[in-house]
């Protein structure tokens, strides 16, 4: 076997063992570490994407000395590792474009264990990318989840221990239902390896014995994934744990934490139980409605907000709307749409919370709209970065989320009449709804204010020049050109996502 | 139908208790009885794992004696599973109940409705 066939193995030892070590470090080592930690990891994936693609194969990792059916296993392919790399990439650039929030809005002696909860996160998404067993993924899932509640919760003030609560509420919820039917699935297949799974359940499809549990349990673990990842009625935690926790946090929940949660349904549709019978059960029309209802209802909630953070929460909530409408559309196309939606608001709504931070602090720290007016001339990176995220919300070609709205839309008019016109119409009107929040923010943050005006109820705003705050800039600059390289050079990344899907089979 | 419940007893017993739990953690306003909720909920699940592990007349999974044979023990890995969820589990509710205290101390109530409201106060 060859070494670098262990990276992911490594990688996930690597962050879960740091995290470990980070508790008992000061706060300056414990971010160098966990910087290195984080590079070093990045380059390993990149390291193995650039393998895979030259290999083209997909392979299983046996973990310990027991061969597949009795021991655990981890797998890796040309998705799982760029999708690797990608979240490791976002999650440096959060981690770094929200530095000096960490270091001031956190207390002394927490930040090392702000770190610890990083590291977990990373370890656990990582394992829930690469996971070949499904206990395991449940494991991580919950794992996945105390480490977010520690990311929304590490600030200490009511708001976030109320999301936070929020938050964990509604986890279990969808734990306890993934449990439930991960039980099931076992209980009926006999095996907790996907591949083992997928080969029982097709017998089991096919005799029709057990058709009746067999879709009871497909549904709890998809309902249990889709509450996880706030799918939109179950959507209430996310304004309070968005809008109020430190900026990194923010970031790294709304781009990372509910995409793991999605990729691993992904896996289960097409590792655990193939994706016809999934097709042939119906339940993504379930999903495709409530996506439906979350691009609309996500953005109109985002228009009624006064508060940039909030806005940008309820934004969110429109975009895994979009990601599931594009599982129910119930077509390969309509997944790789999904995945490029993955990547594409992964690095879009990053962007737009750094940035927007920087235009708040342009602002004396207000969140509040009206003190927001003429921040894009305070802070001129924050602001440009500002735009080019909306911009790319919106759908403006030449950004990310033009390209994966046309996907949508190509995968939508392939589809059946029935899911095709409830699609194009709720897309039509989700963009515009877009439109409305993301211009109307856009041109107060270009409104000029006289001199003295500036003075806003929180504080005097401060001018910020391009110059003052470098790391800041750095990260979103490299923001920025993600965006912008998911956006011109699309093809070859689709190119990527269906041949990794096509392994997945 | 009705054959098969009574024979199967215990996962439909399991199963009305994970109701009742996830109902409980849903819909109670108090925080506490939202646990007591997750944790029957949890329960209810490690219930159902047992009973399928579970085979009349055999004897738990440790080798006493010279008996090696598979056909005298039950199946071990629902019991491992068991194991497993019962750690998650308990890490989830010993840090529900910290997130509840934190609560407590700030707003002087459980009460999750009463809580949010405070919260609406305090920003205006």
């Amino acid at each position: 076997m060859e070494f670098i066939r262990n990276f992911p193995f490594f990688s996930i030892l690597l962050s879960l063992g740091s995290g470990v070590l980070t508790s008992i470090m000061s706060k300056k080592t414990a971010r160098l570490w966990n910087t290195f930690i984080l590079v070093a990891i990045t380059v390993m994936s990149a390291a193995l994407f650039v393998y895979m693609l030259d290999v083209g194969e997909p392979y299983t990792f046996m973990m310990g000395h027991f061969p597949a059916p009795w021991g655990n296993e981890i797998r890796a392919g040309v998705l799982e590792a760029g999708m690797a790399l990608f979240f490791c990439l976002i999650m440096l650039f959060s981690l770094k474009g929200g530095q000096e929030h960490i270091d001031a809005e956190i207390e002394e002696t927490k930040v090392n264990l702000y770190y610890i909860m990083i590291n977990l996160l990373l370890s656990s998404l990582l394992a829930l990318i690469y996971t070949n067993d499904l206990f395991t993924a449940y494991v991580f899932v919950e794992i996945n989840t105390i480490s977010a509640c520690g990311l929304i919760m590490i600030t200490q003030s009511g708001r976030t221990i109320e999301a936070a609560t929020r938050y964990m509420i509604m986890a279990s919820l969808g734990s306890g239902l993934l449990l439930l039917g991960l039980c099931i699935l076992y209980d009926i297949t006999g095996h907790l390896l996907m591949s083992n799974i997928k080969e029982s359940i097709l017998y089991v499809y096919a005799q029709g014995t057990y058709n009746i549990p067999l879709i009871a349990s497909i549904g709890m673990v998809v309902v249990g994934l889709a509450i996880k990842s706030a799918l939109y009625p179950f959507h209430t935690w996310i304004p309070d744990a968005y809008g109020y926790s430190t900026v990194s946090s923010a970031a790294i929940l709304s781009s990372l934490v509910s995409k793991g949660y999605i990729f691993l349904l992904i896996k289960i549709f097409f590792r655990v139980v193939g994706f016809d019978i999934i097709v042939d059960s119906k339940i993504v029309n379930i999903l495709f409605v409530f996506g439906l209802f979350g691009m609309i209802m996500g953005s109109v909630n985002a228009i009624l907000e006064h508060d940039i953070r909030r806005m940008i929460a309820f934004s969110s909530v429109a975009q895994i709307g979009y990601i599931y409408m594009g599982l129910g559309l119930g077509t390969t196309m309509g997944i790789v749409a999904s995945i490029f939606h993955i990547l594409s608001h992964a690095s879009t709504k990053s962007l737009l919370f750094i940035a927007g931070v920087g235009l708040t602090d342009a602002s004396g720290g207000s969140k509040k709209f009206e003190d927001l007016t003429g921040s894009g001339f305070r802070n001129p990176a924050a602001g440009i970065a500002f735009t080019i995220g909306a911009c790319s919300m919106v759908g403006i070609p030449l950004f990310s989320g033009f390209i994966s709205k046309m996907q949508f839309a190509e995968a939508a008019v392939q589809n059946s009449l029935a899911k095709m016109l409830p699609t194009l119409i709720c897309l039509a009107i989700s963009t515009v709804l877009n439109a409305i929040y993301f211009m109307k923010t856009v041109i107060r943050l270009y409104t000029p204010v006289s001199k003295k005006v500036r003075k806003t109820q929180a504080g005097e705003a401060a001018v910020v020049s391009m110059r003052e705050h470098p790391l800041y800039n750095l990260s979103l600059l490299c923001m920025v050109i993600l965006n912008v390289i998911l956006g011109c050079c699309s093809q070859p990344i689709v190119d990527w996502i269906t041949s990794g899907l096509s392994m997945f089979g | 139908m009705g054959g098969n419940l009574l024979a199967n007893y215990g996962e439909a017993v399991a199963m009305i208790l994970f109701g009742i739990g996830f109902s409980n953690l849903l819909l109670q306003k108090n925080l506490i009885k939202k646990i007591i909720g997750l944790n029957i909920m949890d329960t209810a699940t490690y219930l159902f794992l047992a009973e399928k592990g579970y085979i009349a007349g055999r004897i738990a999974p440790i080798v006493v004696g010279n008996v090696t044979s598979v056909e005298a023990y039950i199946n071990p890995v629902p019991s491992g599973l068991v194991l497993t969820g019962i750690v998650v589990s308990v890490s989830v509710t010993a840090l529900m109940l910290s997130l509840t205290i934190r609560l407590y101390r700030k707003y002087h109530t459980l009460d999750m409705d009463e809580i949010s409201t405070m919260l609406k106060k305090e920003d205006e």
